[in-house]
């Protein structure tokens, strides 16, 4: 007689942990120009091998190649640029600001600024975005003015949010950016439903929803797709796959086994998977999904494979769960390098004027950001009405908040 | 003026607020083609189209998520959940992203949604089609929540949620959809053919929204309810031949904290009854509203008759279910009490 044999539970690990060299070769790549660009109005179904492989336009030497190159003005990569580096910037300098005491947190998008930027230059401005805490880009894309995104880190007495919201969290609707929740994924769902509501008014906008590779995991990501795909909802559903939620590598979220973008699979929707870290096949990918959603063809997965280069927020120590220097060896380089490379390489900059540039970022964001410290930060200066804090929780406030702010003394 | 049962007023409140309003749209699991398994949205499809009632999923966290971005957008989407039982995975949804937009987005964003959905006991559900969850929906700050108690309210509570611009609650006593019901189970089932407040008005009114009713006048003590309970209340108010005063709260947040305080300093005496069960339910803050605004008119101690703290068990729902009986037994012992 043969022994059943005992069962063993598999418990997903990180390849390398703190001290050891990290090692790359196993992320799954293709080379720049190799992935095909099916028509738009392709069926999913023809196009799975876009979710396994990887949409590269920029090559080793910072050329574009292949058929997803996005033919893209000079002018407007240029533009893209900029906002990476004021993105940069502006977390750098708020990051500071923390270790200063001038705000109690602060999370970074560093290295992966090409997501946002890119995605927001490749959308109308009037279209919805549904964003996490790592979208800064899609606000300084928009041209928000980085005063009112300091002032609701510092949550001073000009923060629009009233001092309501955790730093990040932030909300602009003229902006078309909606309210950042704390409770993550909950947008991704929204955002079709969003979506679904410009379609069923017959409008021409559309939508657009970000999610983290970690919360994926969340039953939003599977509401999303859901929705998304039995509507044919006229949205752009983003995966963000940096590799870590805080200190859980994204094979925690099941992206050992599959990729984020096979996902869509299922759903019968589009996938596709890609450089997050290539300006220019970000864009170009998003420029598809979104042709393919004003067509009324519905929804796409995009998985933007990326690396958070920075800590998951000020909050957080990586060196105590990953290589400190495991940055250096992604694959995919760093995406302001990237794009400033191609730009020189077809002879439209310079290291000069880049060094200008990265120059001129830096105080662009030092004036906004002094600006609102003047008004206040955390604790010192002006901050916003303590009697507001009963506002807003109905349009009109009911009896029982009405007396409670009596008791607070207001 | 139509003589309606109480789904047929939620049908009628819809149908005005889908007629008047092209912004309204209804989605929920069955509502569209088969008009939903209580019939409250029988018809409606037929006559506004499948864009404007839409089935759904089987998805009570997508379907209120995606209701939500539709509110942000500018609708006023109307969910139905089938059950209240199966609110839950729509709670996310609901207690941190629907209730607190506004707040957060300092007004720069909202959604006018109402969630309608059946709730309570009496109709042999078992464990997750009878639950009474409306103390979970209380606790959020951000939300409203209202319960009609029949056919008239029901209409002109509804379509005042419709047109609120807060994400609202609707909890349907889903033993009321068809019939009055005083507790008393072993009778035959009673229609609301022939109830004064059946007669229900065609076209729009509103009841609004944080204003109780006061359903049987009385001086010598004071019984809060709402929903089913309150048929419940006043039955049993006449079989214990006592002079209760019985209020329909009908919006439970915000509260008429008012009509509760006039009635308890005209009786000194007030029981609180409610399907749900009883520690950390709905009942406990109502005891602590009269407790704080009519400690010194109090004669008695302030009495529960609620569900017990068990899961709704099914071969047991009439012991489960506080009756006109334990309801009785309360309001004499109440009356009974002196300070």
């Amino acid at each position: 007689m043969v022994e059943p044999l005992p069962l063993s539970l598999h418990i997903p690990e990180p390849r390398f942990r703190p001290g050891e060299k990290p090692d790359f070769s196993a992320l799954r790549t293709s080379a720049p120009g190799e992935a095909r660009r099916p028509p738009i109005d392709a069926s999913p179904a023809e196009m799975r091998d876009l979710t396994d492989g990887l949409i590269r336009v920029l090559d080793a030497d910072g050329r574009a190649v292949g058929p997803w190159d996005p033919h893209l003005e000079p002018e407007r990569l240029r533009q893209g640029l900029r906002y990476m580096l004021l993105t940069r910037a502006y977390d750098e300098r708020m990051m500071r600001s923390q270790r200063q005491g001038k705000t109690s947190f602060y999370i970074k998008s560093t290295g992966e600024e090409a997501v946002a930027v890119a995605q927001a230059m490749a959308l109308d401005k009037g279209d919805m975005l549904f964003p996490t805490y790592r979208q800064q880009g899609l606000l300084i894309a928009r041209e928000w003015p980085i005063f009112e995104m300091a002032c609701q880190v510092y949550a001073n007495a000009a923060d629009r949010l009233k001092g309501r919201q955790l730093p990040v969290m932030y909300s602009a609707r003229e902006a078309g950016f909606f309210t950042i929740s704390g409770n993550l994924a909950t947008q991704f769902v929204q955002a079709v439903g969003w979506a679904m509501a410009s379609a069923y008014k017959g409008d021409t906008r559309i939508a657009a929803g970000w999610i983290g590779d970690g919360s994926t995991a969340e039953g939003d990501f599977h509401y999303a797709l859901t929705f998304g795909a039995v509507y044919r909802a006229p949205v752009i559903l983003n995966v963000v796959n940096n590799q870590w939620a805080i200190s859980s590598f994204n094979g925690l979220a099941g992206g050992e086994s599959a990729t984020f973008a096979s996902r869509a699979i299922g759903y019968g929707l589009p996938g596709l998977r890609v450089d997050g870290n290539d300006f220019l096949a970000v864009t170009a990918a998003t420029q598809w999904a979104a042709e393919r959603a004003r067509g009324n063809l519905g929804a796409t997965l995009i998985e933007l494979v990326t690396y958070r280069a920075a800590a998951h927020s000020t909050s957080d120590d990586p060196s105590k769960y990953r290589p400190s220097d495991e940055a250096n060896y992604w694959p995919l380089g760093d995406p302001i390098e990237r794009l400033k490379d191609h730009l020189i390489a077809i002879r439209q900059w310079s290291p000069e004027r880049h060094v200008q540039l990265t120059a001129e970022a830096e105080e662009t964001v030092l004036a906004a950001v002094k600006q609102a410290e003047a008004i206040g930060v955390l604790g010192q200066g002006r901050r916003p009405d303590p009697s507001t804090m009963f506002d807003d929780v109905y349009k009109q406030m009911p009896w029982h908040l009405r007396e409670q702010r009596r008791e607070m003394g207001f | 003026m139509p003589q309606l049962n109480l789904a047929q007023a939620l049908n009628s409140a819809m149908d005005v607020m889908l007629g008047r309003d092209p912004d309204v749209l209804i989605l929920g699991e069955d509502v569209g083609y088969f008009g939903g398994v209580f019939r409250c949205t029988d018809g409606l499809q037929r006559k506004y189209g499948a864009r404007r009632v839409l089935d759904t999923p089987l998805s009570e966290g997508g379907i209120v998520g995606a209701a939500l971005g539709m509110g942000v957008y500018g609708l006023r989407p109307v969910v139905e959940i089938q059950f209240a039982d199966y609110a839950y995975p729509a709670f996310d949804q609901l207690a941190s992203e629907a209730a607190r937009l506004r707040y957060r987005s300092a007004g720069e964003f909202w959604a006018p949604l109402t969630v309608r959905t059946p709730y309570g006991g009496g109709i042999f559900g078992g464990q997750t089609h009878s639950q009474s969850p409306e103390a979970l929906f209380t606790h959020v700050c951000g939300l409203k929540t209202v319960v009609p108690s029949n056919p008239y309210d029901a209409k002109g509570l509804l379509i005042a949620a419709i047109e609120d611009d807060d994400p609202i609650i609707f909890l349907e006593p889903k033993r009321l959809y068809a019939g009055p019901f005083d507790g008393h189970h072993e009778g035959a089932a009673v229609s609301w053919a022939g109830h004064p407040l059946s007669e229900v008005p065609d076209g729009h009114y509103t009841v609004p929204l944080g204003k109780a009713a006061v359903r049987r006048e009385g001086r010598g003590v004071t019984v809060l309810a709402y929903g089913t309970m309150v048929h419940v209340a006043l039955a049993a108010a006449e079989e214990a031949g006592v002079d209760a005063e019985v209020i329909d709260l009908r919006t439970l947040v915000p509260v008429d904290l008012e009509a509760i305080v006039a009635s308890v300093e005209k009786t000194g005496r007030c029981v609180i009854v409610h399907e749900a069960t009883r520690t950390g339910g709905y009942g406990a803050e109502l005891a602590a509203l009269v407790q704080e605004h009519c400690f010194y008119a109090l004669e008695a101690p302030i009495a529960r008759v609620t569900g017990w703290d068990t899961p709704y068990p099914y071969a047991f729902e009439w012991e489960y279910f506080p009756g006109p009986k334990r309801v009785a037994e309360t309001l004499v012992r109440t009356m009974e009490t002196r300070a």
